[in-house]
């Protein structure tokens, strides 16, 4: 082994080696390729969207004249809004109570925090669909005014959301030093002037990259709106779904070039926030 | 950390909406879903209703589940959801390796690269699949440049465990990642000193060393593969059905629900169990855990 070695390269310099830069190459090509094809043919002025004829936005503004394709969008983005605000404020009450107390069954209830997260997507939908069959509240939700038609799907949002802003919150807490909040108080602070000041200042990174995973955690949904949404209202992976049956169009990658750069600029926000660098030690 | 009974009032306000929202939007619906699971049609007036239902009449959804037509679903579930994450951590442990032994400036963004495209809408990621490799695609019309094809790749067992592996990479990668890089290197310095090679080295110093990540990897993996509707729904076409399509088809064109919840709920009993396994391996390699 040690003979195949070039000058220089030692036995645990596995970077150096060609077939691992080759296999590198090859695996993020193919993890790639397909996306950069996909937002490539959003320019594509070729209607079957197969051979590369000429740079053009015409997709765009078809994409921007096809009302049925910006109310999903529409009707996306004030779901994710809503259930995002929801979602982070309930989720950092939670992650500041597992951070700061210690109680009976601790340990199943942090289970039970995990459960959406863990159990299969299709089962939660179904069962919401049940939920919302039964009591009621799916007809009763179809006849209000926008946005509250969409009340059902936001809160299958805000459920399945907020276990996953907890945890991202919570493990902002852990690095927090209580003397700070010992030293506010010794300083004349009340629990809640100390609580404003001093601990949600320090959460803020967390809350923040807690909501962005919120806001595309629920943009990206499609599973629990598809089986949540009435028959009326249409979210855009739903829409997309429906159109994706039916074969590829330009104006499909257009919308989903849109939806792309929006989520990558959010997460690469909640990465930057959440860099060990930035968190403030 | 404080004790809950010291400070009452602010442990029951912290509490309540997280408590609240989960009991009432999320256990009481898998209540439902479970007690219709051992419901049927209701008989109104001496017909079947399509409506109405009829609440414990039995065990005869759960019997229906394991019918040799379901259990061959299921199995078949199980054994594409094998292949894609076995296919998963043999692609993702070289990338994984890899990362952890390259220039420091070059693991973020090697990374990032990696992670990013799970933030991309699955359905997104599926529907570029299928750009790229149904019979007009780029793949085929590469292909006939030299002369071959077309081929139809879409619609099989395939294309379902192909989309699988490319959209649940990342879930593998990082688990990987973390445990390879916790891994004291001196250990394998030691190794190919003593005269192992590097093949040896691998097998019986990095592979032992990293199984708690690899088993997290795989349960990460196997378990979004088999309980997924998406993939095999549109890679899949009319014969790769897997569990989560027969769910859907209850609930929706068959309109079964108390079948379709019987089956939910044994895809939930499957998932519990991998999650118990890696539960079991994790509290016996304490310590490592990722």
């Amino acid at each position: 082994m040690v003979a195949t070695l070039k000058p220089g390269q030692g036995p645990l310099d596995y970077a150096s080696r060609l077939w691992l830069k080759i296999l590198f190459g090859v695996i993020y090509v193919m993890l790639y390729i397909p996306i950069i094809t996909l937002i490539a043919f959003s320019f594509n002025t070729d209607k079957r969207g197969v051979v590369w004829r000429g740079f053009t936005l015409d997709n765009y503004v078809k994409a921007w004249n096809n009302d049925a394709l910006i109310e999903a969008m529409t009707n996306s983005l004030m779901i994710a809004f809503i259930a995002t605000i929801f979602a982070t404020v309930i989720g950092a009450m939670v992650a500041l109570m597992l951070w700061r107390f210690k109680f009976p069954f601790k340990g199943s209830y942090e289970a039970f925090m995990g459960l959406p997260i863990v159990i299969p997507e299709i089962c939660m939908g179904v069962a919401l669909l049940l939920f919302f069959n039964f009591s009621g509240m799916m007809t009763a939700v179809i006849a209000m005014p926008w946005p509250l038609n969409l009340a059902n799907i936001i809160i299958a949002h805000i459920a399945f959301c907020f276990p996953f802003v907890t945890v991202v919150v919570r493990s902002r807490l852990v690095g927090f030093n209580r003397q700070l909040e010992e030293a506010s108080k010794d300083l004349g602070a009340t629990e809640w002037q100390t609580f404003w000041n001093v601990i949600v200042p320090f959460m803020m990174p967390g809350l923040i990259a807690g909501a962005l995973l919120a806001f595309t955690l629920s943009l990206d949904d499609f599973v629990i709106t598809f089986f949540t949404s009435g028959p009326e209202t249409v979210t855009f992976p739903v829409k997309v779904y429906s159109l994706v049956r039916r074969g590829v169009s330009p104006e499909i990658n257009a919308a989903s070039t849109v939806l792309i750069a929006i989520t990558v600029v959010a997460t690469i926000i909640a990465m930057k926030l959440q860099a060990p660098e930035k968190s403030g030690h | 950390m404080d004790n809950w009974k010291d400070y009452k009032k602010v442990f029951w306000i912290l509490a309540a909406p997280g408590t609240f929202w989960l009991l009432l939007f999320f256990v009481i619906p898998l209540a439902f879903l479970f007690i219709m699971s051992f419901g049927g049609k209701a008989i109104v007036n001496g017909e079947v209703s399509i409506t109405d239902y009829a609440y414990f009449t039995g065990f005869e959804n759960y019997l229906r589940s394991v019918e040799p037509l379901y259990l061959q679903i299921m199995w078949k579930s199980i054994w594409i959801s094998a292949l894609a994450t076995i296919l998963c951590l043999v692609t993702a442990y070289p990338i994984a390796f890899g990362i952890c032994f390259a220039p420091a400036r070059w693991k973020p963004i090697l990374l990032l690269l990696v992670v990013l495209p799970f933030w991309i809408n699955l359905l997104i990621r599926t529907y570029a699949l299928i750009a790229v490799f149904r019979t007009q695609g780029y793949v085929n019309l590469t292909l006939s440049v030299v002369g071959l094809g077309p081929y139809e790749m879409l619609y099989n067992d395939f294309a379902v465990i192909f989309g699988l592996v490319y959209v649940y990479m990342p879930f593998m990668v990082l688990p990987l990642y973390a445990t390879i890089e916790r891994l004291d290197k001196s250990f394998l310095e030691a190794s190919l000193d003593l005269g192992a090679t590097q093949f040896t080295t691998f097998k019986n110093v990095t592979i032992p060393l990293t199984m708690p990540g690899i088993i997290t990897g795989v349960i990460l993996v196997f378990i979004p593969c088999l309980g997924s509707f998406l993939t095999p729904a549109l890679l899949g076409g009319a014969n790769a059905i897997m569990i989560g399509n027969v769910i859907e088809r209850q609930f929706k064109a068959a309109n079964d629900w108390p079948f379709g919840a019987a089956i939910s709920f044994m895809l939930m009993f499957a998932t519990f169990a991998a999650l118990m396994i890696r539960a079991f391996v994790a509290k016996r390699s304490a310590g490592v855990d990722v």
